[in-house]
């Protein structure tokens, strides 16, 4: 059995999500870890969850790195463990440094929450092996910063080192203007770090695992991340 | 007392959707003069007077650097006032 640790913040609301999913739809062992414990046990993989961490004080993402718990976090990344930062914890791995780039709020300013499809643009990476090249999945967002940007040098080594692994699409998996929900550069919905051990995402797996929710294609992030 | 007033602003070049929207409604309030709009933060930052100027220097920019600002995507300036309490 596999077991997946989620980091809890004040102001997160994605962690029981991605705790249900990895426990009562995978059957995986799952634990909460509080911000303040300055020690990680063991975990096969560690979520950094959605929500309003420290109530977006600032910027998205930028108090919650200075918690106790950050340091066992890089430490843990560093070790080329897995992480997968979803929404508020894609911005927190951005906040962090651990990403490249910045999340910034959506070009028309609006909370956007919808249901939208995605692009598997890289499908070697650890949390996509289940997916084949250039599939088209569901699964919702629901942000108001998740304007992806990065100064066009990041976007081309991103691009050359194969690190963007989901764009925005369309139903048919065209990447269009108007599938972008939010003005992202490129429609870039997901990034790898350099040593491919560290996911950010927008969109929500952990709220499309099961097939009352209209999706299971969040589950088989998971899937492939925890090889099961 | 040392007084800091810290401005963080978008970058050149990073769209603020914030300050365009003001400057869109000052536009619908007829304030058609106006012709651009830039918006950010003010932070306001104090420390004690037995500190050298230059040390209050150093700790803001560091600061800025390190939390007020994200610099993949922001600048900021500041100036120290030393005020007679």
């Amino acid at each position: 059995m596999k077991k997946v640790g989620v980091l809890v913040f004040p102001g997160s609301n994605c962690d029981y999500d991605a705790y249900y999913g990895v426990k009562k739809v995978l059957g995986q062992d799952a634990e909460f870890v509080w911000h303040k414990d300055k020690k990680l046990r063991y975990y096969d993989a560690l979520v950094i969850p959605g929500g309003f961490s420290y109530g977006d004080y600032l910027r998205a993402g930028a108090i919650a790195r200075f918690s106790p718990v950050m340091d066992s976090v890089v430490e843990y990344v560093e070790k080329g463990n897995p992480v997968i930062g979803i929404c508020n914890g894609f911005q927190i791995l951005v906040e962090m440094n651990l990403l490249p780039g910045a999340l910034i709020p959506n070009d028309h300013l609006k909370f956007r929450c919808d249901d939208i499809h995605l692009k598997v643009i890289n499908n070697e990476s650890k949390f996509t092996t289940r997916f084949d090249k250039n599939e088209v999945i569901k699964m919702p967002i629901a942000h108001q910063s998740g304007n992806y940007y990065a100064e066009d040098d990041v976007i081309e080594e991103l691009e050359q080192e194969n690190r963007i692994v989901f764009k925005y699409c369309d139903r048919a998996g065209n990447i269009t203007e108007d599938a972008n929900p939010n003005g992202s550069i490129k429609n870039i919905a997901g990034i790898l770090n350099k040593e491919g051990n560290v996911l950010g995402m927008m969109p929500h797996p952990e709220r499309a695992m099961e097939p009352i929710l209209q999706s299971t294609d969040g589950a088989d992030i998971f899937k492939s991340l925890l090889e099961i | 007392m040392y007084k800091v007033e810290v401005i963080v602003t978008y970058k050149e070049g990073i769209l603020n959707p914030e300050a365009k929207t003001i400057n869109n409604a000052l536009h619908s309030l007829d304030y058609k003069s106006i012709e651009n709009v830039k918006s950010g933060k003010y932070f306001e930052l104090t420390f004690p007077d037995d500190m050298d100027n230059s040390e209050v220097e150093k700790t803001t920019d560091e600061v800025c650097h390190k939390l007020l600002s994200n610099p993949v995507i922001e600048d900021y300036t500041f100036n120290i006032n030393k005020e007679q309490e």
